[in-house]
């Protein structure tokens, strides 16, 4: 029985695989992510953990681009290619943790409502049209400034700010998913609540899921780096948006020193977009009606 | 000089390994005044072979063939003398008129736009015309200013009727006019193209999946299978004595006018119409025929005379009968 | 042969149309229910914006006032003082009670930063945010409705993979960051290319009136536009382009095909009024957002308006300002979002007016 669930489950992933194959943005995507992936998980071997040293800083400050460092070096005189790749941890941690926190209490809040219904399901979904309608970064921000500075109050800023629409697809998913009669039969064999939410909504929610949290990492990347820019994220780690407002605030601007500050730019750019072309694909194999990729 | 002559029209969908042909190689003719019915189940060819006439398949559909109103051929006009003979020389009533219909403008204006288009009236005399088309077709004018929502599926038919009759054309093309309604406003709708056409001397080239609806209403019978058409003759003897095993099939379908249900499966008949993209060797139709012998799976059959101007393509045509 | 104006068809005729007389009467109250229904909504949904707004900053770790003093010695005195001003001093529920009370009266408080009415502060910055978004919104609106047309029509093609795949790029670029390089690349001058804008603010602030100050402006706003443009065009352009998408096999194009329309007349007057509804909903509800966004491109361009006070505020942080702030763009949200739900009935027939 868990055989032939896994073996149609191995199916339907084959199947996938097939149709994303055809979305070739999607593939670039998936190529530029798993490049960047590989640089921010070798990081330490590639520059060392200490290019964040402040004290041991190898050059003299606002260096231009040279040989030593080819990116130039920051106000502390650090070298600007190490942080930037030391920088790609942070910015695709936060991404990653906040979007999976932000479709976390999405799909919770969605196969829930959708489950009970009723009077119940009804005030959490107005509950969620109330989060739709609030402008989100002012929200994030706002939490960021009323907690304490770290990497944590940068995810939970951003994770629980972001998880109406997540909520609101799910749900609808979750209602067509019970309609279908197996559902009842399950339930008819005396499985409760939370069998059916488990073992049935959830695997079947499980592809709408995954292109929210990849179409949410980008947006959470982008957040991040809004945050960091304002100052509001943790002082203690170089992040791509902390690079720029260092950039900022040594002056790189009036000085004209575009080094300093194009490339975290086109670096946070290329993970957004790396991000978003990948949801893309992702929902158009789940729902080719949407149109994204013909 | 006949009406509309088409000659041996081919459509194509797709194009090297993955095309399918939709329709394999049509000969039609409709005299002036007359009123021809195609007939076949869905998935034939029969509404390709309405768009094809006026040239309104998406351009991935290859045509081939001659599509000859009144002797000039539509597939090599050029894209302004096409425009010019859309609906002023031969207009089209679409099946389910709810989305042949433009829902976010009036009725008035929608039932205007050909004459204004074709420089037939300036726009106090279409808003004219419009309500006597209106009443015409058995509406009130003041029905002009109503969105399609706002009307009944009948009454968006006669719309639709209406503004086929706009432009005064010599030829209406009606893709199932009557299947989406009820059985009392299918008879309604039916007797209204009757009556308009015999008034105006329109003739009528009317597609429908019930071979009763066509037999009630027009003059001569084509059916088609798999993108060809196997049967033809006057309608009568068409209906009543159909020489081909499918046209027998189709006739005994459908007792009454009506019934949806039988669409896709006519009574009396296994299987489902093949897949154009797969097509069986032979005569396409003898894997579902009751009457097919040995050489029907190898050798396909051309369409020979079972009567006075009346052709079937079947092994049993001119051998028995 | 029979007639079609049969006895039972002219009678259906005029029930059909007596029914349509009497819904038209009845969907005209039908919409006054739904703006109703929808007004209430908005007012709950502002309500909820008060409340939370007071709840989130009195959760704040720390002492606001000490935080206001800037760490610098102050004596115990002084700070009571200081919380007393503030109403800081009073028990919880006395404060939100006398907050809603001032909140509904349009008193935001007094900020701590200025020492003025946060009220005052945000009327004071309103007309520049204004004028800001406003032109930029117009104007990624159109561009976005334009080149989503364009993409959506001939799908497919070079022309479309190139205008999404620009767009998309665009969308994925920080906003605060595409200012900081225009300003270097524009404003401060690179290379060949020399200062060509102003570097920020919103006038030169040497005296001009009349035309001569709308032409100052105006030379300040390029490039906060741009930024702004440049970031927000992909939404309403991929909105369009899917709406627009989700019409092309309709058959009422066939029909008006058939009609021996053109080609652009047949998306000008037929496709494109229909892909139209989703995406004019979505521009209002960008509206909403783009004045929230703006937050970082006042900053980064010293735009005088409530993005700018919004930056100012957190350095400090000015608790009063902040969340009088907050209260502002959520508020424009909820509007933004009212102004759509009661536009759309009228915009779309199909929706019962």
């Amino acid at each position: 029985m868990t055989s032939l669930a896994w073996e149609r489950r191995k199916g339907s992933v084959a199947r996938f695989w097939t149709s994303y194959r055809t979305h070739r943005a999607g593939l670039y995507g998936l190529v530029g992510l798993a490049l960047i992936a590989l640089v921010a998980l070798a990081a330490p071997l590639i520059v060392g953990s200490d290019v964040q040293s402040v004290t041991e800083a190898p050059g003299t400050a606002l260096e231009p681009p040279s040989a030593e460092f080819p990116l130039g070096t920051d106000q502390f005189g650090r070298s600007l290619l190490g942080l930037l790749v030391w920088g790609a941890r942070v910015s695709l941690l936060v991404g990653l943790l906040a979007a999976a926190l932000s479709v976390a209490i999405g799909t919770l809040v969605g196969i829930v409502a959708g489950h009970y219904g009723g009077w119940f399901s009804t005030v959490v979904m107005r509950i969620t049209d109330w989060f739709l309608v609030m402008p989100t970064l002012v929200l994030a921000i706002v939490l960021a400034t009323v907690m304490s500075r770290s990497m944590w109050t940068v995810v939970l800023a951003i994770g629980v700010t972001s998880w109406p629409t997540t909520a609101r697809l799910v749900r609808a998913q979750t209602i067509a998913v019970e309609s279908r009669p197996y559902i009842e039969r399950a339930t008819a064999l005396g499985g409760g609540h939370r069998h059916v939410m488990t073992r049935h909504v959830l695997p079947n929610v499980m592809p709408l899921v995954l292109a929210q949290t990849t179409l949410g990492i980008s947006t959470a990347i982008l957040t991040e780096a809004t945050l960091a820019f304002l100052g509001l994220g943790d002082p203690t780690v170089v992040s791509w948006g902390g690079m720029l407002q260092d950039a900022r605030e040594a002056g790189a601007v009036s000085s004209g020193h575009w080094w300093y500050l194009a490339p975290p730019g086109i670096a946070i750019a290329l993970v957004a977009l790396a991000f978003t072309l990948c949801g893309r694909a992702v929902e158009s194999v789940l729902n080719p009606k949407l149109g994204v990729g013909r | 000089m006949s009406l509309l002559e088409v000659r041996d029209l081919k459509v194509t969908y797709g194009s090297g390994t993955a095309a399918v042909p939709a329709v394999r190689g049509v000969d039609l003719t409709l005299e002036p005044g007359t009123k021809l019915g195609v007939a076949g189940e869905s998935g034939c060819g029969k509404s390709t072979l309405a768009l094809a006439l006026l040239r309104l398949l998406p351009a991935s559909a290859r045509i081939e063939g001659e599509v000859l109103l009144d002797g000039e051929d539509v597939l090599a006009m050029s894209w302004g003398r096409l425009r010019a003979v859309r609906w002023a020389g031969a207009s089209i009533v679409f099946q389910g008129a709810m989305h042949s219909l433009n829902a976010v403008h009036r009725i008035g204006d929608q039932i205007a736009e050909p004459l204004l288009v074709h420089g037939r009236a300036t726009p106090a005399a279409a808003r004219k015309r419009v309500g006597e088309l209106l009443e015409h077709v058995g509406l009130p004018a003041t029905r002009a200013s109503a969105y399609p929502h706002e009307l009944s599926g009948g009454q968006r038919q006669r719309v639709m009727i209406a503004m086929a009759l706009a432009c005064d054309p010599r030829l209406i093309v009606a893709d199932e006019p009557t299947t989406a309604l009820d059985v009392m406003i299918q008879a309604q709708i039916l007797r209204l193209i009757e009556r308009l056409v015999a008034e105006q001397s329109i003739s009528l080239l009317m597609i429908s999946h019930d071979l009763a609806v066509l037999a009630d209403t027009c003059d001569r019978l084509a059916v088609m299978y798999a993108g060809r058409i196997v049967e033809e003759g006057p309608a009568r003897a068409v209906y009543e004595a159909a020489a081909h095993p499918y046209g027998r099939a189709l006739s005994s379908a459908f007792p009454r006018i009506g019934d949806p249900s039988s669409r896709r499966a006519p009574r009396g008949l296994p299987g489902d119409p093949p897949d154009p993209a797969d097509l069986p060797g032979g005569c396409t139709f003898h894997p579902r025929c009751p009457v097919a012998v040995d050489t029907c799976a190898e050798l396909d059959q051309e369409l020979r005379e079972a009567g006075a101007g009346h052709r079937a393509a079947c092994v049993h045509v001119g051998s028995t009968s | 042969m029979t007639t079609a104006s049969t006895p039972a068809d002219v009678a259906r005729a005029e029930k059909a149309r007596a029914a349509d007389g009497a819904s038209r009467t009845g969907s005209s109250l039908g919409y006054l229910r739904h703006a109703a229904g929808k007004l209430g909504g908005a007012l709950v949904s502002l309500l909820a914006v008060l409340v939370t707004s007071f709840f989130l900053f009195r959760i704040i770790p720390g002492d606001p006032v000490k935080a206001m003093t800037h760490g610098l010695p102050t004596s115990a005195e002084q700070l009571a003082t200081l919380r007393h001003q503030f109403g800081l001093d009073l028990p919880l529920w006395q404060q939100f009670t006398d907050y809603c009370a001032k909140a509904l009266s349009g008193d935001l408080g007094t900020s701590f930063q200025f020492r003025a009415p946060v009220g005052d502060l945000i009327a004071e910055k309103l007309p520049a945010t204004l004028l800001l978004t406003g032109v930029a919104v117009v104007i990624y609106s159109a561009l976005g409705l334009w080149l989503g047309t364009r993409s959506a029509w001939r799908h497919g093609g070079l022309g479309d993979k190139l205008n999404t795949g620009l767009a998309l790029t665009l969308w994925s670029v920080p906003s605060f960051w595409l200012g900081l390089l225009l300003i270097i690349v524009f404003s401060v001058g690179m290379g060949p290319v020399p200062g060509l804008f102003p570097t920020g603010g919103m006038e030169s602030g040497t005296g001009e009136t009349g035309f001569a100050y709308a032409l100052d402006v105006a030379h300040h706003l390029v490039l906060p536009v741009v930024t702004l443009v440049a970031v927000g065009y992909a939404q309403t352009l991929l909105v369009m382009r899917s709406s627009l998408l989700d019409e092309m096999g309709g058959d009422y194009l066939t029909t008006a095909r058939a009609k021996g329309l053109r080609d652009d007349a047949v998306r000008r007057r037929h496709a494109v009024p229909n892909a139209l509804l989703p995406t004019v909903t979505m521009v209002f509800i960008n509206l909403g957002h783009v004045a929230a966004g703006s937050i970082l491109v006042e900053t980064v361009f010293s735009w005088p308006g409530l993005g700018g006070l919004f930056y100012q505020a957190l350095s400090v942080p000015d608790l009063p300002l902040v969340q009088g702030l907050f209260v502002v763009f959520a508020g424009a949200m909820i509007l933004m979002n009212l102004i759509a739900d009661l536009l759309y009935p009228l915009l779309d027939p199909r929706v019962g007016r």
